[in-house]
């Protein structure tokens, strides 16, 4: 058992595109449901489009990297209204349902066969993202690493996740910016008791609309960070577990915090990459059945994931707060 | 009302198994088409689009139906833009095709639609010609979308046979949004995790059928929804009801179900794997003609024992004292308790039959498709839709709602693509709430 391949992998996996991703997923969602209260099981539709109007304005239309971005950035705007118009007046399961269902129709209709001159549909879409990789300070070659161990990043590795992490922390500090302010006070007052707010003269529609707004556009960017990593994008990376994942890691960290849901991301790559080097170890060393540790199976992937779904359970019955929340500003009683 | 729930089990096992019976045994000679879900033929990506790190540039693809039909002999001819051509090649026995091209560019690949099987063509609004751009030292997929239904039949027949592939898709939703519907009017609890329930009973099913004992299906069947039917109601008695007395909000709730079933899933693909698995009964049938209807025995009794298992449902609801005291406690919990109901028995039994109806559900999707963990959470949006269409919390409305759902999903597949058929559902799911979100036969009520 070699332990310090484990953590190297865990730590990697931590500070990695994934967790940037993750993070900024989590951000846009605490907008949504940490301070606004909005039940958006949809937040993998944001990153989709987010992904897929970069990756398509490049590949297909042949615009600029710095076209793409706003495009896809856009398209997450136009879904918050889209979704938000018809929706946001509904009960909160309902909400929920509407939203799953709404980033399912994209997935289905961008991974399409009939969509295939467009967004590659089925196969998954390739673009060159040299724009951004042309403006690379570090070092890179095949032998060139950062980091020990195998906690360490090539050198366009470490472009994106040092400008990923950047955009992480322009992200939470404009969510800190407004939240602290009079129109953040509405939404916290419009997730705490939403007749109270509308009694008190607020359009809560139009705020709740706001937030959908803007938690989108933070999500987009993470679907944005995923394309450019990828230098593409593909259907199946959007299935809605996404979301729960999402969900997963702003409830481990804190919901309605302002470093919860960067801390629950971070905190979800970590625990989810250590157990899987964890199980992948163990099978190396033969102590599993063998109809778990068949190598090829991924059955590592597939316990973490269920992993996830425990720890989304535990964490609602006995942390509903995450690990800096506040209890009492987390939705206990909403009806 | 114990004594009611086991006559209900038993009831329910021997309708299966008249309706089983009438089916006869499975004949050999025929190969039956619609086993392989059409919208199956496109997803053949990623095993021909990832690079096996050899630099050669090629393009590639599998001509196939669904997962069991793979077709040899169909000639592909790659061109330049400008018309020369670069190659020439036959699909071989698996289906499979490669054409090597000199460097990266864009392509015309061009099925030659004479060489398919007599009963094959592409699909409708799939041209002959695809133009495709591909990278140096990358192997690009083409999908050619063949399908089976001729393009010689009339509308008139088409629009019957998906019809009846539309009933019966409604039916199975429905049997499953009625215990979904019910456990929401009874508890106000919307369970994210129904769809695992679906699965659940379909894999149970398939290991009593295969491994566990290699039981004829029917008998596997019935052995699976009782052990659907303890799931159930070991949940409920476990998890649920305890959680109800800690009186958490609805985002507790459905985060817990949708904790449930990411684990749940997850569980099922451990240990039954990701590959889709058949059945080992009435997978090869004749049809049977009807009229403009060829339909498999397998199809008959999927409708029929779906019929029965409603009018029986029904029934109970309506006359027995277990289904008065269901609706009394949909109706009005708090009453129903002082009325002397005993509201935890019949949410335990609620969640009991609700299990079984699912996992019932899911051997029916099995039937017809192979089985894989992902079978019930697909099942799960059209569930929605269905109980959302009909109006949530009322079980008619619930079956009403789900075998539109299934007509609309079915049907939509004479002008769109098998593969945007899902997008259906989901598109009527949304209209329904813009426009009357209490559903066809919910109560209106006023929020926000």
């Amino acid at each position: 058992m070699e332990f310090d391949i484990i953590f190297g992998n865990a730590a990697r996996a931590a500070f990695g595109p994934e967790a940037v991703i993750l993070a900024l997923a989590a951000i846009g969602l605490n907008v949504h449901f940490g301070y606004t209260g909005l039940l958006n099981f949809g937040q993998v539709g944001f990153m989709l489009l987010g992904a897929y109007g970069t990756s398509v304005s490049v590949a297909t239309f042949g615009w600029s990297l710095w076209v793409g971005i706003p495009v896809g950035l856009a398209l997450c705007v136009a879904l918050a209204l889209a979704l938000g118009i018809p929706t946001l007046r509904l009960q909160a399961v309902l909400f929920a349902i509407v939203t799953i269902a709404a980033a399912e129709i994209l997935r289905l209709i961008i991974g399409s066969t009939d969509a295939i001159d467009l967004t590659g549909g089925p196969l998954s879409i390739s673009f060159d993202a040299g724009a951004f990789y042309d403006l690379n300070p570090y070092a890179e070659g095949p032998q060139v690493r950062y980091g020990v161990g195998t906690f360490a990043f090539t050198g366009q590795q470490m472009w994106v996740i040092t400008v990923g992490w950047t955009l992480v922390a322009l992200a939470s500090l404009a969510v800190f910016l407004i939240v602290r302010s009079p129109w953040g006070r509405v939404l916290k007052s419009i997730r705490d008791d939403e007749n109270a707010a509308r009694s008190l003269g607020k359009n809560v529609f139009s705020y709740k609309m706001q937030a959908l707004v803007i938690g989108g556009v933070i999500a987009g960017l993470a679907g944005v960070v995923d394309a450019i990593k990828t230098s593409g994008a593909d259907p199946n990376g959007f299935r809605p577990q996404v979301t729960f994942f999402t969900y997963t890691a702003l409830l481990l960290g804190g919901s309605a915090t302002y470093v919860g849901p960067v801390i629950g991301a971070i905190l979800f790559w970590f625990l989810r990459e250590w157990i899987e080097s964890f199980l992948r170890q163990l099978a190396a060393e033969a102590w599993l059945p063998q109809s778990i540790s068949d190598p090829l199976s991924g059955s590592e992937g597939v316990i973490s994931v269920g992993m996830v779904g425990l720890a989304l359970i535990l964490l609602v019955l006995f942390r509903p707060q995450g690990i800096v929340g506040n209890r009492t500003e987390m939705l206990i009683d909403d009806s | 009302m114990w004594r009611l729930m086991r006559r209900g089990t038993a009831l329910l096992g021997f309708v299966l198994c008249v309706v089983f019976a009438c089916v006869g045994p499975a004949a050999a000679q025929s190969d039956d088409g619609t086993k392989a879900d059409q919208d199956r033929a496109d997803q053949d990506h990623n095993t021909a689009g990832d690079s096996d790190g050899t630099a050669q540039t090629t393009l590639e693809g599998t001509i196939r139906l669904g997962f069991d039909r793979y077709i040899a002999g169909v000639e592909i001819t790659v061109t330049d833009q400008a018309g020369a051509e670069i190659g020439r090649t036959a699909t071989g026995a698996e289906g499979r095709w490669l054409i090597a091209v000199p460097d990266a560019g864009t392509y015309l690949v061009t099925l030659d639609e004479e060489t398919l099987p007599d009963d094959l063509g592409l699909r409708e609004g799939q041209e002959t010609t695809v133009e495709t751009t591909v990278f140096a030292g990358m192997a690009r997929a083409v999908v050619f979308a063949v399908g089976e239904t001729p393009k010689t039949t009339p509308f008139g027949e088409r629009f019957a046979q998906r019809a009846f592939t539309g009933l019966k898709l409604g039916m199975i939703i429905a049997m499953s949004a009625v215990g979904l519907s019910l456990i929401y009017g009874t508890t106000g609890l919307v369970n994210f995790a129904h769809g695992e329930l679906v699965t659940f009973g379909a894999v149970i099913a398939w290991y009593f059928n295969t491994s566990w004992g290699g039981l004829n299906l029917v008998v596997a069947a019935a052995l699976g929804l009782i052990v659907c039917g303890a799931l159930g109601a070991g949940l409920e008695s476990g998890l649920f009801r305890p959680l109800r007395r800690r009186r958490l909000g609805v985002f507790q709730l459905v985060v817990i179900t949708i904790g449930l079933s990411l684990l749940g899933r997850q569980a099922i693909q451990l240990f039954f794997g990701a590959e889709p698995r058949p059945y080992v009964d009435y997978q090869v049938q004749d049809r049977w003609d009807f009229g403009p209807w060829a339909v498999t025995p397998r199809e008959v009794a999927t409708v029929a024992t779906i019929a029965v298992v409603l009018a029986v449902i029904a029934i109970t609801l309506q006359l027995s004292r277990f289904g008065k005291a269901t609706r009394a406690v949909a109706d009005n919990t708090d009453l129903a308790r002082v009325a002397g109901i005993d509201v935890n028995r019949v949410v335990l039994i609620v969640w009991t039959i609700g299990a079984m109806l699912a996992g019932l559900g899911g051997i029916f999707v099995g039937l017809d498709a192979d089985i894989d963990p992902y079978l019930g959470f697909q099942l799960l949006l059209l569930i929605f839709a269905g109980v959302e269409l009909g109006g949530l919390g009322t079980a008619y409305g619930a079956v009403v709602g789900s075998v539109l759902i299934g007509f609309a999903t079915e049907i939509s597949t004479l002008w769109i693509s098998p593969e945007l058929k899902f997008v259906v559902p989901l598109a009527v799911l949304i209209l329904v709430l813009l426009l009357r979100p209490q559903g066809l036969f919910g109560i209106r009520e006023r929020v926000g």
